[in-house]
């Protein structure tokens, strides 16, 4: 395959900064669509608003560019009104999990079959870098000028926590393991997370002193580790990547379904 | 399996925005940025298409085809 | 086959007309005076195939329909107040693009949680104006549960005539008050199908080009054609642009489409008007005890006269200078300090002769409080 294939090119070169870790989850998610061998009609994508969720722009899917936060809940009158349809539904930290945080847990109550992938950069990009609710203690950002002193959400145990049954985590560095996630996670039957450490270099990077993208990039390689693995017990710093859940538990459409049934009526 | 055998690596001008990310995590050596600051090619000979340039790419300028490849 | 008589309430003759104009698709949370629409709905959708979801705030019930008709559902929402705040957004959303959608706002008295069990009409203005930047919006209400039953699949209608979000403004009294309600047969009332594109697959599809007629035939995601959705300003295709020339012409587009067809969506009753010297105007509940008087005066000889509205985005103007423009005095009946009564003035030759009877106390107005405001004009006191 070819991710051309998968693009809108007359878009190209993209609205991204140079060095941008989300160009790096466009690159790999479509060589993950491609591996599934699905048809581009049967795909449709929604973002809600911020870098992250301009990506909906570039894919040749069905798309569905919507409003900061609220992805997932236009996504979910999607899916559950057309189910065999594969929603994929990329978003930014801040849209995530600060506008949109009600709207996450939510969905993965629900237990509804989409793949949320949370295009994690630490910063609201967008808008200029101010602090989001994963840019941790200690950092600088421009609404943050003395540092941060907002604690963090860790993204997989909150994810586990409201119930997904798929929850990974990989980053802009590892990307053959991101492929092998987003492949996963778009076949797997439930509300699906993957969490991608991603880089701004132009806001989080640069106000931090953390160097350019290939530094951030190494960083992601340097501080995370496998799941379970030898140097974790070593460095409990370190952060963990991998697929830390994947259940098997009723869907919320198939179990729609099942009322349709009791009720009488027929899809 | 034998590694497939390059058969021609592009790096596409108008989309690179020569971050450099290529050509820091190349694990030999084979590019470079060039004064306009895009990737180029400096030494093809020792490319060995294990394709993370491609994959790492942000902006989709990479292409490497390798002999084995239906085109 | 006779005609179905039931003796229901209005939330749930709204439900009967939403499944008879072939609703698919609800999302919702719960709020006072609208929550029997979703419970009824938790009920009878499924049996009709549809589906219900309670989601988990107003906010997601309303992006969640716009995803759902994106699919080629026909869908609603229901909420009243405060819920109704904060839909806004997600509404200018379905205007921004072009999305067949039914908001039912069973309104309570307000601002903020304000007075969920009593009647109140204080939302006109919000649903004309609650979601930022300059549009158009389509507002239907009604009095009684014929026409609840009439307007909501109107609502449904327009919606997809003129692929817009369509708000029912009912309120406490109509929602909650059970009457008779004589059931439509199959067929009896027109019902408007979305209109799809009859391109083809592989070719290029315009989901934002109006036809000739200034309909935009639809493409269901799934379907052959990809195309993109954004609440940005956008080109044919559905892209974002900046374009002065493609902005201006999106806003002109939004807002004519409405606009210019405002007497076609122009639905009233008129009662008495042919000769009426003075004449009352009025709509949802209020306009029951606006009849009542104007037929207790008529029966006395006097000349009044009711004209009832039933659309009030865009506003009727041209009805209100048609029917008004000879009358002595021109009464606005409504609760809330003059929402409507502001319009009527901005439509007539003579601002002067239009008064307001009103009520705001979370109270139902009725026939003596509309009589002290006409003692009061005519100088007569209280
Ligand atoms: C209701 C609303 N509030 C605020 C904004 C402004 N806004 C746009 S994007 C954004 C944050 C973007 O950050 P994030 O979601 O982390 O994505 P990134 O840009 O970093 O990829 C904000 C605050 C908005 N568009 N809508
Ligand atoms: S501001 Fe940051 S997140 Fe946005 S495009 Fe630039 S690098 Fe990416
Ligand atoms: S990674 Fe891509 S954009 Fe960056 S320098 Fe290399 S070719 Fe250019
Ligand atoms: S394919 Fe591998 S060896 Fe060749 S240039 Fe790219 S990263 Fe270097």
């Amino acid at each position: 395959m070819s991710v051309k294939d998968y693009i809108r090119e007359r878009f190209f070169p993209h609205i991204w900064c140079a060095g941008c870790g989300h160009g790096i989850v466009l690159n790999n998610l479509l060589r993950a669509v491609g591996g599934l061998g699905m048809s581009k009609n049967e795909i449709v994508m929604v973002s809600g608003i911020g870098c992250s969720s301009r990506i909906s722009g570039y894919v040749d899917f069905h798309t569905l560019h919507t409003l900061h936060g609220r992805a997932l809940a236009f996504a979910t009158g999607v899916k559950l009104s057309k189910p065999e349809l594969n929603v994929i539904v990329p978003m930014g930290d801040g849209d995530a999990l600060a506008i949109g945080g009600n709207h996450f847990i939510h969905a993965a109550r629900r237990n509804i079959a989409m793949t949320a992938i949370v295009m994690n950069n630490r910063i609201y990009g967008m808008t200029g870098g101010q602090y989001s609710p994963l840019s941790g203690p200690g950092k600088l950002a421009t609404t943050a000028p003395y540092r941060n002193i907002d604690q963090d959400f860790d993204i997989v145990k909150l994810a586990k926590a409201a119930g997904a049954t798929f929850v990974a985590r990989t980053t802009t560095y590892h990307i053959q393991q991101m492929a092998d996630i987003l492949r996963q996670a778009i076949l797997h039957d439930g509300f699906s997370v993957v969490e991608i450490l991603s880089q701004c270099p132009t806001y989080f990077g640069r106000r931090n002193k953390l160097g350019n993208a290939a530094d951030m990039m190494k960083f992601f390689k340097d501080n995370t580790t496998p799941i379970g693995s030898k140097a974790k017990k070593e460095n409990p710093e370190l952060t963990e990547r991998g697929i830390f859940v994947q259940n098997d538990l009723p869907e919320y459409c198939a179990e729609y379904d099942k009322i349709i049934k009791k009720a009488g009526g027929s899809c | 399996m034998a590694r497939p055998k390059l058969k021609e690596h592009h790096i596409n001008r108008e989309w690179c925005k020569g971050c450099g990310i290529c050509v820091e995590f190349c694990p030999k050596k084979v590019l470079e940025l060039d004064r306009y600051d895009k990737a180029v090619i400096a030494v093809l000979e020792k490319c060995i298409a294990c394709r993370l340039c491609e994959l790492r790419c942000p902006d989709l300028a990479i292409t490497i085809e390798t002999q084995d490849q239906i085109p | 086959m006779g005609s179905q008589v039931k003796f229901i309430q209005g939330n749930e003759v709204c439900v009967e007309a939403a499944l008879y104009a072939g609703l698919d698709f609800f999302a919702g949370y719960p709020i006072t005076p609208s929550t029997e629409i979703a419970e009824h709905l938790a009920y009878r959708l499924p049996q009709a195939g549809g589906k219900f979801i309670q989601m988990e705030d107003e906010i997601a019930s309303m992006c969640a329909i716009i995803g759902a008709s994106l699919t080629g559902q026909k869908v609603l929402t229901a909420t009243s107040g405060p819920g109704f705040s904060l839909m806004q957004e997600a509404l200018g959303y379905a205007v921004m693009a072009e999305i067949p959608c039914v908001i039912v706002n069973v309104q309570r008295g307000g601002p903020s949680t304000g007075i969920p069990t009593h009647i109140s009409q204080g939302d006109v203005n919000q649903a004309r104006w609650g979601t930022h930047g300059d549009h158009a919006i389509i507002a239907l209400t009604a009095s009684n549960h014929q026409d609840v039953f009439a307007m909501t699949v109107e609502a449904f209608n327009m919606a997809e005539t003129y692929r817009t979000p369509v708000v029912l403004l009912f309120d406490e009294v109509v929602g909650h008050m059970r009457e008779k309600l004589i059931l439509p047969q199959t067929n009896e009332i027109p019902l408007v199908k979305r209109l799809k594109t009859s391109v083809d697959g592989g070719v290029d599809y315009h989901p934002y080009l109006a036809r000739e007629d200034g309909r935009l035939p639809m493409s269901d995601f799934g379907g052959v054609h990809r195309y993109n959705v954004t609440g940005l300003y956008h080109d044919m295709w559905g892209f974002p642009s900046d374009n002065p020339k493609i902005v201006h012409g999106l806003l002109r587009h939004l807002v004519d489409k409405i606009e210019s067809n405002a007497d076609t969506i122009a639905r009233y009753k008129e009662h008495y008007l042919e000769d009426a010297k003075k004449v009352l105007i009025s709509y949802g509940a209020s306009a029951r005890s606006a009849l009542h008087v104007v037929n207790t005066l008529r029966q006395k000889g006097q000349k009044y006269g009711l004209l009832e509205l039933q659309t009030l985005w865009p506003f009727p103007h041209q009805v209100i200078r048609d029917r008004c423009n000879g009358a002595e005095h021109i009464i606005v009946v409504e609760m809330n300090l003059g929402q409507i009564c502001r319009e009527v003035k901005n439509a007539v030759d003579h601002p002067d002769r239009v008064f307001l009877a009103n009520r705001v106390d979370g109270v139902f107005i009725n026939p003596s409080d509309i009589r002290q405001t006409l003692r009061l004009i005519q100088g007569r006191g209280v």
